[in-house]
Parts: structure tokens; sequence; C-alpha cells
């Protein structure tokens, strides 16, 4: 398993400067893949923007949506978002979609939160199709286009992801709830007839050193308040400490994750340090 | 801090008393509706993990508790007169009125006060606390309070239970079976004290109306249940306490906690008394939420802590409990089951006790069980065992005249690598090395009857003699490596062939060269697919032409088992659903004209194949989608397919439709399995998202299924 770790996009007030710092400093510290969530009605930087800077100050760490919500935007034009960052990334790119889980996205992007399942349906069918027809380009660096995620929890989105997609990306969560979809997973692409088996990306928060603990656990609270009391549970789960860290790469470790990501809660560039060196 | 408590219940009372040792300066009061004695139900019952946790939590009480407990071992399944007993379960169990006694003594020895005939009307009056517990049980005025917050939802069971006890003493926790002219009527019954029992009694709704139990007073119910029960009673009575025939209601809430307001036990979750487990997770809530408040300063976050301890532990209780709920519903589908097997399909209800755990707990008992499952099972025909036995996984099955070494078949994955539909030398490998695997029967990917009929370009096919001369080198290598055995799964892809590769994605329709779609309706099964063309009745004839021209060339290739695929939303099943099937003519419309063509296929393409070789079909035993095909329709088309000449059937679901809800958790497709092959007496075959030996020998010795698959 590799681990890598998030860029700092959805905490608010981060300095741009500091996000590139972010990105260049995950590189010199040979982390495998930098990570980005998506928010529109936050205080927050749009992913592929976020990404694009990213590679321009990095040349060989992997650029990972976790996720991009899909349905909000225009199909060709996020094609032609993903097929540009990864063509000039030099084909670093990993996209990660889903349905995201806040209805204000939604009411802010002007779409319709009922038809979002099919539209995402409809989505997943068409981008493939429109990287490898070359209809909307630029020609990604790879043929058929970057590496396809998706992400979600119900027997839909791992429907989907099985139908659709390269692999599967969770939700974060304790490594037992991680295990569980996984065994989802892989049950929903043996269904489908997929040769092989998905690759499996995992997420989870951290906040390492006792003066960003609290910030951590505010900023979790503020991101995750549109899920009311579970939140709370969020918060309290953020890994504080290096055995914190440790336990739970084991955890995804054993429970068959491919690539994990561990996504920052306060956006101090120390942060990166302390995590390399809890990692080991 | 200053805590209240509503409800004097075994968790408020419990709570109560611990916070007061947590810290002697905590103000802690308790308000309780009714008097000091007067309780309401019979016994409760302690699993031995419940008991440690009750220990660490507090000696004393816990002392006490287990002095006066009724202690047993076994549980005995009484079922068409025999008793099955198995041992090692260790169980305790105390009178509820005893224990509310020794809880109150302790909550009064160490400062807790406890106010009893108190009603609570709303949370207005407990405005000063720091810390209010809603621990009033199923019907909480707390929650109702703050409903909006703790958004529960309710789900009301279809069976009528009601609350006896018994002066009889049974020996071991005890299930009784008894019908008569109204139905079918169970009983938990277990001692909770050296004069009493537990004793519910458990029915069907339509039952317990036919039996005049909808409105006996509860002398009545009493004097029907001591006739019914007679001989069990062996003279005893029953005896009753406000004992009312009422539905279980589960009992869920998104969250526990709100500001300073918590809910504990029965006010929180209830988990259907079959797995009796309400007062144990109650009791485990008070030890939970007071060891947060003790580690935690802040009560918000030890409300937030306290709540992802329990959560998951309750759920995953709750889940067994449905699953137990669903076992006892449904009981009538198991009627025609041997007592052993009755038995140990009821041990393994909710899917915590396996195989190996009862192989743990009683080493003897699995040993009948294997040594029954050898000799007498569906389709054994062996006659071994009984002293010595394989477990069920490895226990020889025999469908007609084909005798399978074992019940573990692997299906193996598509690679689509087929050149004009003839199996690449890949695919041979792959076969022969799984054949290798020690797998009693490995079945191919989809064979394509037809050209057209493929799924992908590279899907292997038996519509000429080249690809006839390629199987029948496969076969025989297979046959050559050991006992295995091989089937062939014969496969029209109607509305989802020609499609890419699917290492690309599936239903991804081909860019080029791609060939006409033909489907019971021209319905396209993506928003992308090729509009399929219904089929006309001579399309149809020449459908089931190429069916009985490819079971003709798999008996000459030598297949051990023909299989039909009627699942996925292939061009058979594409027939079967209500949802891709809109044809005016004979073959669309009703159920019955819906599986006509599939079934007017299989009878005539069997026709052409050995009588003592087995026909199987996979098929889909639900849509997951609204309006759908599902397990009803199946069990009848299963009946059906029955008597055109299958014996087997493979237990598939969903992918009809592109836009179906699917359910990939544990297991799956055994509840259809069973379903299916409980009710029609037909021999089934079940994979879904199975990963062990123990769910495979479960699955086995239950009776759910016959044979397992993996994909590999």
């Amino acid at each position: 398993m590799r681990v890598g770790i998030g860029l700092p996009n959805t905490v608010p007030e981060t300095a741009g400067d500091s996000i590139l710092g972010w990105a260049r400093k995950a590189e010199e510290l040979r982390f495998p893949s930098v990570g980005v969530l998506d928010r529109i009605v936050f205080d927050s930087y749009e992913p592929f923007v976020t990404l694009g800077a990213a590679a321009a100050v990095t040349d060989r760490i992997r650029l990972v949506t976790m996720i991009v919500i899909a349905p909000i935007r225009s199909t060709a034009l996020l094609a032609k978002q993903a097929a540009s960052l990864d063509r000039l990334s030099g084909g670093r790119l990993t996209l990660g979609v889903s349905i995201g889980a806040r209805e204000d996205d939604y009411e802010a992007t002007e779409i319709d939160p009922r038809r979002r399942g099919r539209r995402f349906s409809e989505q997943l069918a068409t981008f493939r199709a429109q990287w490898e027809e070359h209809a909307v380009g630029p020609r990604p660096a790879r043929d058929g286009g970057p590496e396809l995620l998706v992400g979600g929890s119900s027997g839909q989105a791992f429907a989907r992801m099985a139908r659709y997609a390269d692999g599967y990306v969770h939700g974060g969560g304790p490594p037992r709830a991680f295990a569980g979809a996984a065994a989802r997973a892989r049950a929903a692409w043996s269904e489908l007839g997929r040769p092989d088996s998905p690759r499996l990306w995992g997420q989870g928060y951290f906040a390492l050193g006792a003066e960003a603990v609290e910030r951590g656990a505010e900023y979790l609270r503020r991101y995750y308040a549109f899920t009311g009391p579970f939140a709370e549970k969020i918060a309290a789960a953020n890994l504080t400490s290096p055995q914190a860290v440790k336990d739970f790469v084991r955890g995804y470790e054993e429970a068959g994750c491919d690539d994990l990501v561990l996504l920052p809660t306060t956006s101090d560039l120390s942060q990166i340090d302390r995590l390399a060196e809890a990692l080991g | 801090m200053r805590i209240v408590i509503v409800g004097g219940g075994p968790a408020g009372l419990y709570f109560g008393l611990l916070m007061k040792k947590v810290d002697a300066a905590h103000e802690v009061t308790v308000l309780e509706r009714n008097p000091p004695d007067a309780t309401f139900g019979w016994g409760v019952v302690f699993s031995e993990e419940t008991l440690g946790a009750l220990r660490d939590a507090d000696r004393p009480s816990f002392d006490e508790i287990t002095d006066t407990f009724a202690k047993w071992d076994a549980i005995d399944v009484r079922y068409r007169g025999e008793t099955v007993r198995s041992r090692g379960h260790a169980f305790s169990a105390i009178a509820r009125k005893r224990l509310l006694a020794i809880l109150q003594r302790r909550c009064a020895d160490l400062g807790v006060k406890v106010h009893f005939e108190r009603e609570v009307p709303d949370l207005s009056a407990l405005a000063g606390a720091d810390l209010v517990v809603g621990a009033d049980g199923v019907n909480s005025m707390v929650r109702r309070v703050l409903e909006a917050s703790f958004r529960p939802t309710y789900e009301v069971h279809r069976t009528r239970f009601v609350w006896f006890g018994t002066d009889l003493v049974f020996k071991a926790f005890t299930f009784i079976f008894r019908g008569n002219e109204h139905g079918l009527f169970q009983v938990h019954g277990y001692p909770f004290d050296a004069a009493t029992s537990t004793f519910i009694v458990e029915c069907p709704e339509e039952t317990w109306r036919r039996a005049g139990l909808d409105d006996a007073s509860e002398d009545d119910s009493i004097a029907y249940c001591e006739k019914l029960f007679a001989d069990d009673l062996g003279g005893h009575s029953l005896l009753s306490n406000r004992s009312l025939w009422i539905n279980f209601v589960t009992l869920r809430c998104d969250t526990w906690n709100h500001g300073n307001v918590v809910l504990l036990g029965d006010a929180a979750h209830t988990a259907h008394f079959t797995i009796g487990s309400g007062t144990k997770l109650a009791m485990e809530d008070a030890v939970a939420l007071a060891g947060s408040l003790e580690r935690y300063p802040d009560v918000s976050t030890a409300l937030t802590m306290f709540e992802m301890e329990r959560q998951p532990v309750v759920e995953r209780f709750q889940q067994a409990a449905l699953e137990s709920a669903a076992y006892f519903e449904n009981v009538k589908r198991y009627a025609d089951f041997e007592p052993i097997q009755f038995a140990f399909n009821l041990l393994t209800r909710s899917g915590r006790i396996t195989h190996l755990e009862l192989e743990k707990r009683d080493p003897d008992f699995v040993a009948r069980v294997d040594g029954w499952f050898a000799s007498h099972a569906a389709g054994s025909g062996h006659r071994v065992g009984g002293l010595v036995s394989p477990p069920p996984m490895l226990t020889p099955a025999r469908s007609r005249g084909v005798d399978v070494t074992n019940r573990v078949a692997l299906s193996l994955q598509s690679k689509d690598d087929a050149v004009e539909g003839v199996p690449s030398s890949d695919l041979r490998t792959r076969l022969v090395d799984a054949a290798r695997s020690g797998a009693g029967l490995v079945l191919t990917e989809p064979v394509a009857v037809l050209a057209d009929g493929r799924i992908t370009p590279g899907t292997p096919g038996l519509y000429g003699d080249g690809q006839l001369e390629a199987w029948r080198m496969i076969v025989d290598d297979v046959h050559r490596v050991g006992d295995g055995r091989i089937g062939i799964r014969l496969t029209h892809a109607g509305a989802r062939g020609a499609t890419r590769p699917r290492r690309e994605g599936v239903d991804r329709p081909l860019r080029a060269g791609a060939w006409p779609l033909l489907a019971a309706s021209d319905v396209p099964y993506t928003a992308r697919s090729q509009r399929p063309r219904a089929m006309s009745l001579e399309e149809m004839q020449d459908v089931l032409q190429a069916f009985i021209d490819a079971a003709s060339r798999a008996m000459l290739a030598g297949f051990d088992l023909l299989e039909f695929e009627l699942s996925h939303g292939y061009l058979l099943a594409g027939f079967l659903s209500p949802l891709t099937n809109r044809r005016g003519d004979e073959y669309g419309g009703s159920r019955e004209n819906r599986m006509r063509y599939p079934l007017e296929v299989v009878s005539a393409a069997v026709r052409g194949w050995p009588s003592d070789r087995p026909v199987a079909a996979r098929l889909t035993a639900s849509d997951w989608a609204p309006g759908g095909f599902d397990v009803e329709d199946a069990s009848v088309v299963a009946g059906a397919l029955r008597q055109g000449g299958c014996s087997l059937i493979e237990v598939a679901a969903g992918q009809t439709v592109e836009h179906d809800r699917p359910d990939y958790g544990r297991f799956f497709l055994v509840p259809f399995s069973d379903r299916i092959r409980n009710d029609r007496g037909i021999p089934t075959l079940v994979g879904g998202n199975l990963t062990t030996r123990d769910e495979v020998n479960t699955i086995l010795a239950a009776g759910r299924a016959d044979l397992c698959v993996f994909s590999g």
C-alpha cells in the first residue's frame, strides 16, 4: 500500500502559495500522491485548478481528486479539464468522481439534485468515450483517459464503479468500514464480470502536534456541519498522534487498500514533516 | 455534575450507580414513573461477554446478580416431536424484578436519589441539569420531545408475540415448534430462577387471527397456549403479567445525543427479542456512557465518543436481530427439514454463530450435523460418513448421474480473449488450473450460442465445429487432471451484446464492428447502448435452434453440466422481466407469458442433452428495481424450470437494467437461494460476496444452498 498526503485545498483561509509549498514539499518528502477534495459553497480551492498549480511545481507526484462532484459540472467540460490536467502533468492524474453529499453545492451550481444519480451514470458512460474519440481534446496522456475512480457507499455507487471505472475511492472511516466497502467493491466488480480486481483507494484525516489538534477538530466540525451530529464523530476520529496514524495505516493495509491518502486538517506546512515522521 | 436520569429500568439505574462510583460528588437523580416493585416481563438473559463487562464495571452488583442467576449451557430445539440439544452456549438469566431490586439497593447505598411514581411530562423540569439521560424505554418521552434531533425510525415486525411465565423450569434455552389447524407457533423458553421460566409464544399474524387470539382475553390466550403446548408443559401452567399479544418494533435513531441529552438502552434502539439482547445492550450502554464521561471532561465530547463506541456494536446486533426475526417469520419454509438440520439452521439464523463457532462450542453436535449431511443431505447420494465425516463443503454431491467431489464451484472471470468464438489457449490453461485447484465443479464464462449473441468480440462461442473441437480438448484436459467436473454456461447477450472488452468497462458499446442486437423488446441497455430490435417470432425460433445446437455440441464436447443464462439482463432474462419485456404477444405481459420463451428454449435444448447429466439455470432472483422481477417470480420460474428439465438453479440478482439498486453486502444472494431452494425443493448454487470456508460450511449445513460458487 502507498500512503499519500492531501493538499489543504478545503481548509479555510489557506494562502495560495501555501498550497504550492505543500505540493513541493510533499514531492520532496517522496509522498507518492497528493489528493484534493471538492466543495462549492465553502472557503475552498477548486480541485482541478489546485492540482493544475500543483502539477506546475512538481514532476513526479500523482495528482488525485478524492473526489470531484461530477453531476454539478458539465460532462464535456469536466472531461476536458481532466484531459487537460492529465496531459499538462504528463499523465499524473487519478480522477475520483462521485455524487457528493451536499444539496447546497447543487443549488449553487443550478443542478437539480433529484436527477443526480441518473446524470452521474450518463456522465460516466460519456467521459471515456469523449477521451477516446478525442472529440473533446486534448488527447489524454493515457489511451482511454486518466485512471478513473468512483466513490459513494450505495449499491448503485458500487455498480457504477464496477461498470465504468478502474477502482473505488472510499469516503473515509475506520479500517473496518473500509474493509466492508472493499468487500462490496470486489463483489460488484466480480458480479459485473470485470477481469482482475478494482484498485482500492482510502482516505483519513490527521492533525499532528498539540497546536494542530483543536484547530483540526474545529475545521472538521465546520466542514461536516451539514451532516448534523455526525460532524462530531468525524472530528473525534481525526488522527492526532503518530500511534493513531500507524494503527490506521496498518488497518487499511490489512483491509486490502492499494492507496491511502491522509488529508490535513490544518494548512501548516510542518504537518507534512510530522506525517512523514509518523509514517517512519 | 448534576445528572438527571429519566427511567428507572436496568439502564437508568445501572448508569446512575456507575456515575456515583466515578465521582461520589456527582448529584444523580433517577425519576421513575412506576412504583419500585411494579415491573413487567419475566427473566432477562445475559451472555458471558456481557457478564465480563458487568464484573469490571461494578463488582458488588455483579456478585449479587450472579448469585441468583439461573445458568445453563444448552439450547434445545424441539421440533416434530424430537429434541435436538446443542451445548456450550453459556447463558445466564435473572428475574427482571430481582435485577431491579439489586440495582435499586445498590443505588441507595451509593447515594443515587431514586424517585418512584414520578412522571416527567417533558424536559422543561430538567433544565438545571448538566446531563439528562433518557433511559425511559421504547416509548421514551425524551426521544419523543427531541424527535427532530434524534430522528427515530420504526420497523414493525409481522409476527405477534406474548410474554408469559411458567412454573416449569426449563433445563436449557428451549425452542418449541408446534402446529395445529391454525398454523405454526413457536416458543422461546428459558429458566431465570429456581422456580420459573420465561415462555414467549410467537406466531404469524394470520395464524394469530385464525386462532381467534386477536379478540381473546388474557385468560383465553393462556388457555389456548396451555392446550397447544400441553405436552411441553407437562402439567405446569402459564403465568400472566399484563401479557398482551404485540408486534415487535425495531427502533433506530440517527443519533442518540443532542446537547446535554443522551438516550440509553431501549429508548435509543431495540433489537428483536429472538436474540435476547435488550437488557444486555442497555446495561452495556450504561457502562460505555459512564466510561466516556469519566475519560472526557467535556459532556458533549463524552456523548459523541460514547455514541461512536456503541453505535457500531448496536448496529451489528440489530442486523443479527433482523436476520433472526426474518428466520422466525419464515420458519414454515423449513417444515420439511429433518430435526438435526432444522436445529443447525435455527442456531445459525442470525449470522453470528457459524459452523466453526458451533464446532468450538459443541464439537459432538457439529460432528452429528456433518455426519448427517454427508449421509443424508439432498444430493449427497453417497451414504458415507457418520463416524468420520468431511465438513459440508467437502462432502461429495451427485446431480443426476454426475458425481462432484465437493460442493465448491469455481466460475472463471471473462478475459474476452476468444477469437471468432474460439476459446484461447490462455482460457484453456485457466480452466485446467481451476480444475487443479480442487474445486469440484468449474464453470466457464458465458459462452455464446450465436456469433451475434456474443457479449464482446472476445466472448467464446459454441456455434461452430471449430469451437466444438477447441472445447472438446479443454474438457478432455480438465477430466485428465483430476476428478473435477466442468460446466458450460450457454448465453445469448441480447441487449447487452456488441460491447467492448470488459477490461475497459462494462456495457460500453463497440466503436466499430458492432453487430445488430436482438432482445425481447427494443429497450437499449444504457443511454449510449445500441437500440436492440424486438425479436420476431422467426428470430425467436432461430435463437431457440441455436440453443438446441449449442447444447448438443456441449454434449459432444463432453461437458458434465449444461447451464442456461437467465440472469443479468441477457437475452433470455430480458424476456422474464417486465422492465425489459414490453411485448404485446403471448411472450409478454403476464408472468406466465414472460417466462414462456425462456422455458421453451430450455425445454427444447435439454432434449438433446443426456438425461444422466445435470442441467442448471442461472436465474435472476430480483431485478433490484421498482416494478421488476422479484424473488416471488423467481420462485415460480424456478419451479417451472424444474418441470422443464433443470436440476439446479444458480441464483443471481440485478443487472436487468443499468439503473438498478443492488446490494452487495455479505452473502447478498444467500437469502434468495434459501427462499428458492426451500420453497421449491430445488437444489441451488449460490455465490456473491462469500469469502471463507466457514461461510460455505454454514450455508450448506443450514440448507440455504447445495453448492457454493466462487469467482476466480
